[in-house]
């Protein structure tokens, strides 16, 4: 810490920042634009100028820019100096030269950072009076409007696309006045990350197309804090709503998790929520329609059916913990299904045992930002866990900040720091089947079918330590690479290492197991994660219960629940007729119509995540709540309210009706002891601020009335829940010091846009100042850990056959975003990739899980002959994990004359 | 150049612009002597050496070429990557002397870079090249080819060990990759932005590596001073700094051109006796001294001293060196308004100042320069001087150097300004052509 003066005020400023973060740490509102938290400074817009002083004597002073100038200890500096008052007034009137002041009519009104530092710097008056410059705008794809004209050149898109996030196709064009942000033409941004732009930029350049479609302003708008449920990673979220819609999904802060940014798939995935395939009421399917009846003329069917017999529960990796619970508790342990099929339902519990057991700390995703050496084995991070592999990107980050240590150049200057790195290796092995996003600036990328893969991990723990199991038969290659692999875990500080469940294979997690063990008795502190399938596979495997393929010899004439599960993209045609049909009756509690709700004797419609309030164990072992934004209408309700209520409707008294989520919180952490901190997730419902309830309104939102006035022009009072902190009004408590679970939306007096932020953190990039989000569950056992001698044979091609592996993606082989639109836009259509070389247009035909699927086929040259890839989900429903297949390729169709008809 | 004293003007005097030297010609006529007498010498004795030349950098700015590479990392080539960088993106407005060098006796900038590279230990050497020079770039290339293929570049130089080669990089155009940092970005491929410093160049340069950027006249000095010695170069000139200097002037002079000359002539000199003085009927009104980016001088300093200092303390700058001329019968408004079209246009958009504060200037010079000016703009454009001008108000020096002419001009040429906006309106509407000037 240093002492600086600021104005005659004398504060305590980090020593490691700029200037203009001391200031905003100490409270200053001093405008900026081309700075930003995560990316940096870089000097351009010349917003941030200060006065500084060489020493208490020196009256006369220098204009500096103070996210370029170095907090040293005693500085003086002056914000209200006129000379820097006046030049900052004049840097937003030489930016307004060419914007084009269009607020009413801009998607960013009302939380425009320009509008705040217009505001800020008091530049009023425009004397400027020629002709402004225009551009022309482009089709940037589903996700992101682009709007040019309102351009202030401040490069952050270009940074944080380009420089963060490693995009190629925007990029900067032209030169003085006239520099264009944008793509060489129209076209849909590549990077799954594109939809930070509409943050990250300060004004209306870059706005979300799904949410223009929908639009509402800011202030009108209710928040709540979400967690992202379209994988397991966990990241937070801010959703918005107004008029019972969620309206769009913004990024909310969570400093040892996503930080700042969020991937595609998590910001424009939430669509499913107000689409047509939601079940907005209970229902029979007669005849495979479903037929929509009384909410209690289902309860009170589901009671007759129940009443005949056993009950069997399904539960879903997808549902929150606490309807989980409850349908445990209904149906009894022994007749509890995690919801998910082999190979996962083993393999999940096999990653939560090795990472309880081991000795390796699970890395959050800032300490994999910071790690100095990494391996990832098997995975292809950036589909499976996309904004996980944006952190793995800033890995790079980790050697050139060792360059500019050694040309003492503060880590904060973001572009000396990218010069001086420019020519370093990242110290990051990935191995993979495929090519992968992260290969680009890996020190080796290698290419390895699992079982390789599972080999090689097993042959690093051993050159690592000898107490390893070493591996037979390895290739020089292999062995070559093994070794340079273990020298760079070796020699890093902060070895992470990373592997998932994408290619079903225990060998790569126990491979990865061995690797931290080996590490951890070399007296290394390994960090490790694994990234699981869906939002709460790790909660449903700590919870525990029967794989599907268990449950299924129990299902036999007993009444079947399935909690927010579709069993048909789990199990193939045979396997779900098995099971579904040997049951009595099929009950089917979920928030979207599905093919298994479509089987199902009786419905009862859910509550989506941002209709109801609920605990999602991520990846990390990280239990975070997710608070309802939408008040919905009857009889939607969240999914252990239905089963409380089933529970009554069928006189089974062990199951009492919980009044609040904190109940049944309550009771969940004084029966599993696995979630005995679960209450810690985020406050209660009672919560309090300085003696006043939370408010999810703006202190300004309009329409209350008016918005409804076409069905009354009564005035009615706002919806509640007793499950909710927050409370749907503008009057409650709001502040800087909430807990960063609660908190609806980020405003500050004179921030209006997302960078007010700032004021909510106990420092920049630090802490939220009302504490941490979510509550570790599970974590590493430390000790030395135990080596797994479980290796595999290596891969061995067939002759007459092909190994299909999947091909995870971010857009497409996900369940509940492609019922978004805009994802389902944005996802390309399903290929089969072959090694070795196939005819442009040519087809395959395979068979997958008893049925027969022709697709188009493309060559991968980066896949060994006899090896092709598959999107999951995307050809056949459930076809997910690696598979011995016959391939037919099919040669190009002649074309037939059939397009003269159009 | 024929009839030149190559003990008094070194530079140009071995200069031929129809038939550049060729290696063997070149050393016939004395090159490569210093150069031989450089690898016979430790690195730091030439810095030494150089250093106490008081050679200062020719491209404008006027840094201690010695001081400069002594902030250089030690280690040899061979332990560490090194870059040596020619700056011959010669695009300052009236400014033509190193054209001369490189089309007339590319070998001496070759030799000098050579000497200058085994100084700091760099490997590689570029020679980025203004994009227009297309017959500097075709005698340059042949150049490294001869002096290849004699054994003067590639490995084990004249049998000293060092190894050391060059390439020659036309530049796809732009003024601001004159700026060091934008140069050396524009080498690595990137936008021709300029860089923060720190790193300076010296420590971190091109694609990260310690890399010296000088101007080809710098140069173009070295071989002589290794050849010559510290005592004999501090000699040729007519001030406390090392050697002659290649000066000139444009505009309406009898015999527009560059001459060599000892440091610390006076522009009565290059103007009267080298280029034979203003035309007839001509008067001189103003000059910039040394490039568009120097500020107005009177014709009370007609007889200033082009050294470093006399400029300065004059209120401008001895820039590149080379003059341009303002006459009593050309608008000093219009030569204003041409001048910061030029800077606005060079922008590289970077920073906000320079990116949209110069293209205001340049409107509202227009406006006034059509008759449509207001007492506010005359104003406005002093308070964009004001605001623009001081250093580090801008990310680099491009916008400061812009508004040199402007601040200088608006006090010299006040009554002018005045005249133009007191007459009667020709009219109200905006959107003529300052309008569409972007």
């Amino acid at each position: 810490m240093a002492k600086i003066v600021i104005d005659g005020r004398e504060v305590e400023a980090r020593s490691d920042v700029n200037l203009l973060q001391a200031c905003l740490e100490a409270g200053e509102d001093l405008p900026y634009f081309c700075w930003h938290p995560e990316l940096g400074s870089v000097g351009a817009c010349r917003q941030c100028a200060v006065k500084q002083y060489a020493n208490a004597e020196d009256t006369r002073g220098r204009i500096v820019m103070a996210c370029m100038t170095p907090v040293t200890e005693g500085a003086i500096i002056s914000v209200e100096d006129p000379e820097a008052k006046e030049f900052r007034g004049e840097v937003v009137e030489w930016l307004m030269t060419n914007h084009p002041h269009d607020c009413p009519v801009c998607e960013e009104g009302g939380e425009c950072h320009l509008q705040d530092m217009t505001v800020m710097t008091g530049h009023r008056e425009r004397r400027y009076r020629f002709d402004k410059r225009t551009h022309n705008n482009q089709d940037l794809g589903p996700f992101v409007k682009h709007e040019m004209n309102r351009c202030i050149a401040c490069y952050r898109c270009v940074r944080f696309y380009r420089d963060y996030a490693g995009g190629q196709d925007l990029g900067v064009f032209a030169s003085h006045n006239n520099v264009y942000f944008g793509r060489h033409e129209s076209g849909t941004l590549e990077s799954p990350f594109s939809g930070n732009l509409i943050e990250v930029c300060p004004t209306g350049v870059f706005t979300d197309k799904p949410f223009s479609k929908m639009y509402s302003r800011k202030w009108d708008m209710r928040g709540a804090p979400s967690v992202c449920s379209n994988c397991a990673t966990g990241c937070n979220t801010i959703i918005n709503e107004r008029a019972g819609k969620v309206r769009r999904t913004l990024n909310r802060y969570n400093d040892e998790v996503n930080r700042y940014f969020l991937c595609d798939r998590g910001r424009f995935g939430h669509g499913w929520v107000n689409a047509p395939t939601r079940l907005r009421s209970a229902g029979y399917v007669i005849n495979g329609d479903m037929t929509p009846v009384p909410a209690q003329a289902a309860l009170d069917h589901f009671g007759k059916i129940a009443a005949s017999g056993r009950l069997v529960g399904i539960g879903s990796p997808r549902a929150s913990l606490e309807s989980n619970y409850a349908l445990r508790k209904l149906v009894g342990a022994g007749n509890f299904s995690t919801g998910m099929a082999e190979p996962e339902h083993s393999l999940v519990k096999l990653a939560v045992s090795l990472l309880a057991a081991g000795p390796a700390r699970i890395a959050t995703m800032h300490e994999m930002e910071q790690a100095d050496g990494a391996l990832i084995l098997g995975e292809d991070v950036s589909a499976t866990s996309p904004r996980m592999s944006l952190a793995l990107r800033q890995i790079k980050r980790t050697a050139f900040n060792k360059a500019a240590d050694q040309a003492r150049v503060p880590h904060w200057m973001d572009a000396s720091v990218r010069t001086l790195g420019q020519d370093t290796i990242s110290p990051l092995f990935v191995v993979s089947p495929t090519v992968t996003d992260l290969d680009g600036f890996a020190q080796d990328a290698i290419r390895a079918m699992p079982e390789d893969a599972a080999r090689l991990g097993f042959a690093i723990a051993h050159r690592i330590d000898a107490s390893a199991p070493d591996v037979a038969g390895l290739s020089e290659a292999e062995a070559a690479s093994a070794s340079r692999i273990a020298e760079g875990l070796l020699a890093a500080e902060k070895p992470l290492l990373v592997s998932g469940l994408q290619y079903a294979s225990a060998a790569l997690l126990q491979a990865t197991a061995n690797i931290a063990s080996a590490l951890a008795a070399r007296g290394k502190t390994p960090l490790i994660s694994f990234v699981l399938p869906e939002a709460n596979s790790m909660g449903l495997a700590l919870m525990g219960g029967l794989s599907l393929d268990e449950i299924a010899a129990q299902t036999a004439d007993a009444t079947l629940i399935v909690l927010e599960n579709d069993l048909s993209r789990r199990l193939d045609g045979a396997q779900f007729e098995a099971l579904v049909g040997s049951a009595a009756s099929l009950v089917v509690l979920d928030h979207s119509v599905t093919p298994t709700a479509i089987r199902s004797q009786v419905t009862f419609p859910s509550a989506a995540y941002s209709e109801t309030d609920g605990t999602l164990v991520s990846a990390e072992g990280r239990a975070q709540r997710f608070l309802q934004v939408v008040y919905p209408d009857a009889p939607l309700q969240a999914g252990w309210r239905w089963i409380a209520d089933m529970a009554q409707a069928a006189g089974l008294s062990h199951v009492q009706p919980w009044a609040r989520l904190d109940d049944l919180i309550a009771e969940i952490a004084a029966t599993m002891p696995v979630f005995a901190r679960i209450p810690e997730a985020a406050p209660a419902a009672d919560y309090e601020l300085e003696g006043t309830p939370l408010r999810s309104q703006t202190h300004r939102v309009s329409g209350r009335t008016a918005i409804r006035a076409n069905i009354s022009v009564r005035d009615i009072p706002p919806p509640s829940s007793p499950d909710t902190p927050l409370h749907s009004t503008m009057e409650g408590s709001y502040s800087t010091d909430m807990p960063g679970t609660l908190i609806p939306f980020y405003q500050v007096p004179g921030w209006n846009s997302e960078q007010s932020l700032n004021r909510f953190q106990q420092e920049i990039g630090g802490k939220m100042r009302g504490g941490d989000c979510g509550v570790r569950l599970i974590d590493a056992a430390g000790g030395s850990g135990t080596f797994s001698s479980g290796i595999p044979e290596a891969f061995r091609a067939r002759a007459g056959q092909v190994m299909l592996l999947p091909e995870a993606r971010v857009f497409g082989t996900d369940e509940m975003s492609m019922m978004a639109q805009p994802i389902a836009d944005r996802a390309a259509p399903a290929v089969v990739r072959v090694g070795g070389t196939v005819a442009e247009g040519a087809r395959v035909r395979l068979s997958l899980g008893g049925e027969i699927f022709t697709v188009d086929a493309v060559s991968d040259p980066s896949l060994p002959e006899g090896v092709a890839t598959c999107p999951p989900h995307m050809v056949s429903r459930s076809w997910s994990v690696p598979e011995w297949v016959s391939l037919e390729i099919t040669a190009p169709a002649e074309r037939v004359g059939t397009e003269s008809a159009v | 150049m024929t009839g030149l004293n190559p003990e008094k003007q070194p530079l140009l005097a071995l200069v031929d612009r129809e038939t550049p030297l060729d290696p063997a010609g070149y050393d016939r006529k004395g090159g490569w002597r210093g150069l031989r007498r450089a690898l016979g010498m430790s690195p730091a004795e030439i810095i030494t050496e150089v250093t106490e030349s008081k050679l200062r950098g020719r491209g404008g700015a006027g840094f201690s070429t010695g001081m400069k590479w002594s902030f250089v990392p030690k280690e040899s080539s061979k332990e560490r990557l090194k870059y040596i960088v020619a700056n011959g993106d010669e695009m300052e407005p009236g400014t033509f002397k190193d054209r001369m060098l490189v089309e007339g006796n590319p070998l001496q900038l070759i030799e000098g870079m050579i000497i200058s590279a085994y100084a700091i230990q760099a490997r590689h050497g570029i020679i980025f090249l203004r994009g227009e020079y297309h017959l500097g770039l075709e005698r340059l290339q042949q150049a490294v080819i001869q002096a290849r293929e004699a054994g003067f570049l590639g490995e084990n130089i004249l049998g000293s060990g060092f190894d050391f080669d060059l390439h020659v990089h036309p530049s796809a155009g732009r003024y601001i990759c004159g700026e060091e940092t934008a140069l050396i970005t524009a080498l690595e491929g990137r936008r021709a932005n300029p860089r923060a410093k720190p790193p300076f160049p010296q420590i971190g340069g091109l694609w990260g590596a310690p890399t010296v950027v000088n101007n080809i006249e710098t140069f173009s000095n070295i071989p002589h001073i290794l050849a010559n010695g510290t005592e004999w170069y501090l000699g040729l000139s007519a001030c406390a700094d090392g050697g002659t200097k290649l000066y000139g002037v444009s505009g309406r002079a009898k015999r527009p051109g560059v001459f060599e000359l000892p440091l610390g002539t006076s522009l009565g000199v290059i103007l009267n006796e080298c280029a034979g003085g203003m035309q007839d009927g001509y008067k001189l009104r103003a000059f910039l001294p040394g490039g568009a980016s120097t500020a107005f001088l009177g014709a009370e300093h007609a007889d200033i001293i082009m050294d470093y200092p006399t400029p300065e303390k004059a209120g401008s700058r001895l820039g590149t060196g080379l003059a341009i001329l303002l006459d009593d019968k050309t608008s000093p408004i219009g030569m204003i308004r041409n001048l910061e079209h030029f800077f606005a246009q060079e922008s590289c958009g970077w920073c906000t100042p320079c990116r949209d504060g110069l293209p205001w200037v340049e409107r509202l010079l227009i406006a006034i320069e059509e008759g449509r000016g207001t007492q506010e703009d005359i104003d406005r454009l002093h308070d964009a001087a004001r605001l623009i001008g001081p250093m580090g108000r801008t990310f680099c020096a491009h916008a400061p150097g812009a508004i040199a002419p402007l601040a200088s001009g608006l006090k010299m040429f006040a009554e002018d300004f005045q005249r133009m906006v007191s007459k009667p309106a020709s009219g109200t509407a905006e959107s003529g052509a300052a309008g569409q000037a972007a």
